[in-house]
């Protein structure tokens, strides 16, 4: 239950997109045909369940103070290695897609023609690096993180898909000139803030 | 080369500005600009990680093998910012701990990966080390702004100075601003004056 709490609040109130703002500069690119929007919403979904919970493993057995105790090397087992996370996340998500999209290529051919192009964008999209960082700041255990993963990644997910189909509408609006393209984009993501802000407190 | 030295420096102040033409970005724009003081670290911190890495990858460029550059540019920029985030965290610590993730995500920033593909993989070190002060002095312009406009109408002070009267604040912070809607609507506007002023438009 707690899980599934968790998974709410991450997905509607604390949404990656619209409160803390991750992966604005994909969000704003890929929003101009629903399908696209699908693809890649589908794609951050599938990358950020896989590199949260690898992350986790990789900043609790290798990288946290006293995570190296697992050898029986004293002097390993007190070195704190957390500075090093940056580098060693940003390396593990551009592995990751990499190994991803060779295996979708493999053996799910099908889903790999619908994501592939998308898949390499991932690597250098900040919902996912930030994903991992937030879930190293707030200390998660590891089946949060698997939740925080999936649930992270659907809310970034559904907020793509939402703006490409107002875009779609907004097609036909006589907008100023100078507000065309990014300004109304900005403003219409500003109004579903709001209404995501709506969800503030609830809880199963 | 004496015009394309003003060039490149003045030109993303406004024209060619990284955030409001370029679409480059965002992300970071809305997340530390509730008050000024991160606005203005996170500013310093992105330009200099900019021009560093510009200066870096540009001096390697002739070395560099096209099919693994983003993999050794990823490497340079964490580097650049694992060193950034330990000054923060040594001098600046109470700056650091408001700032959270987004020091880290400098790495995401689509404007250092921008600057590189776009210019400091064609380009003599020279150069590129001032397109990236420029860059970084264009999104630091817009940043300050955001900063100003959401710290005077949500907190009532500009940089910890007091400004607005006692009644403005009565009834606690100004929520709007504060929040994330505020700053998606607060760059919604600039970018819609900012592309009046210098007339560019998006077609659609």
């Amino acid at each position: 239950m707690e899980l599934f709490n968790l998974a709410i609040r991450n997905i509607f109130i604390e949404n990656i997109l619209l409160s803390t703002f991750l992966g604005m500069c994909s969000f704003l690119a890929c929003s101009k045909k629903v399908e696209t929007a699908t693809g890649l919403g589908m794609a951050v979904v599938f990358v950020q369940t896989i590199t949260a919970p690898v992350n986790w493993l990789i900043l609790n057995y290798l990288l946290a103070p006293g995570a190296l105790a697992w050898t029986g090397i004293p002097a390993l087992a007190s070195m704190d290695l957390t500075f090093l996370n940056f580098i060693t996340f940003i390396s593990t998500i551009a592995f990751m897609t990499q190994i991803v999209e060779m295996t979708l290529d493999k053996f799910v051919p099908s889903l790999y023609n619908s994501l592939g192009i998308f898949l390499p964008l991932i690597a250098v999209n900040c919902a996912i690096l930030g994903g991992s960082l937030f879930m190293a700041e707030r200390s998660y255990t590891f089946p949060q993180t698997m939740v925080y993963g999936f649930s992270s990644g659907a809310g970034w997910a559904l907020a793509i898909i939402s703006l490409a189909a107002i875009r779609k509408k907004l097609r036909y609006s006589n907008i100023p000139n100078g507000l065309k393209g990014l300004g109304i984009a900005m403003i219409v993501t500003g109004l579903m803030a709001l209404g995501f802000m709506t969800f503030t407190g609830v809880n199963m | 080369m004496a015009t394309s030295i003003k060039k490149v420096i003045v030109d993303p102040l406004s024209e060619n500005n990284p955030i409001t033409v370029q679409i480059l970005g965002i992300c970071s724009s809305l997340a530390v600009t509730t008050q000024v003081d991160t606005a203005f670290a996170m500013s310093v911190g992105l330009t200099l990680v900019t021009a560093f890495s510009n200066l870096v990858i540009s001096a390697m460029r002739n070395f560099i093998p096209s099919k693994i550059r983003i993999i050794i540019e990823l490497a340079v920029v964490s580097t650049l910012v694992i060193v950034t985030d330990q000054i923060l965290r040594a001098y600046f610590f109470e700056l650091s701990r408001q700032m959270s993730v987004f020091v880290g995500l400098i790495i995401t920033n689509c404007i250092v990966m921008g600057r590189l593909e776009a210019f400091a993989l064609q380009n003599p070190p020279g150069i590129s080390f001032l397109d990236g002060i420029g860059n970084g002095l264009g999104y630091s312009a817009i940043l300050m702004t955001v900063g100003s406009i959401r710290e005077i109408l949500g907190k009532g002070s500009w940089g910890g100075i007091v400004l607005m009267p006692q009644s403005y604040m009565d009834h606690g912070l100004n929520g709007l601003m504060v929040l994330a809607p505020g700053a998606f609507l607060c760059l919604g506007l600039i970018i819609w004056i900012q592309r009046t002023l210098i007339k560019k438009y998006e077609t659609d």
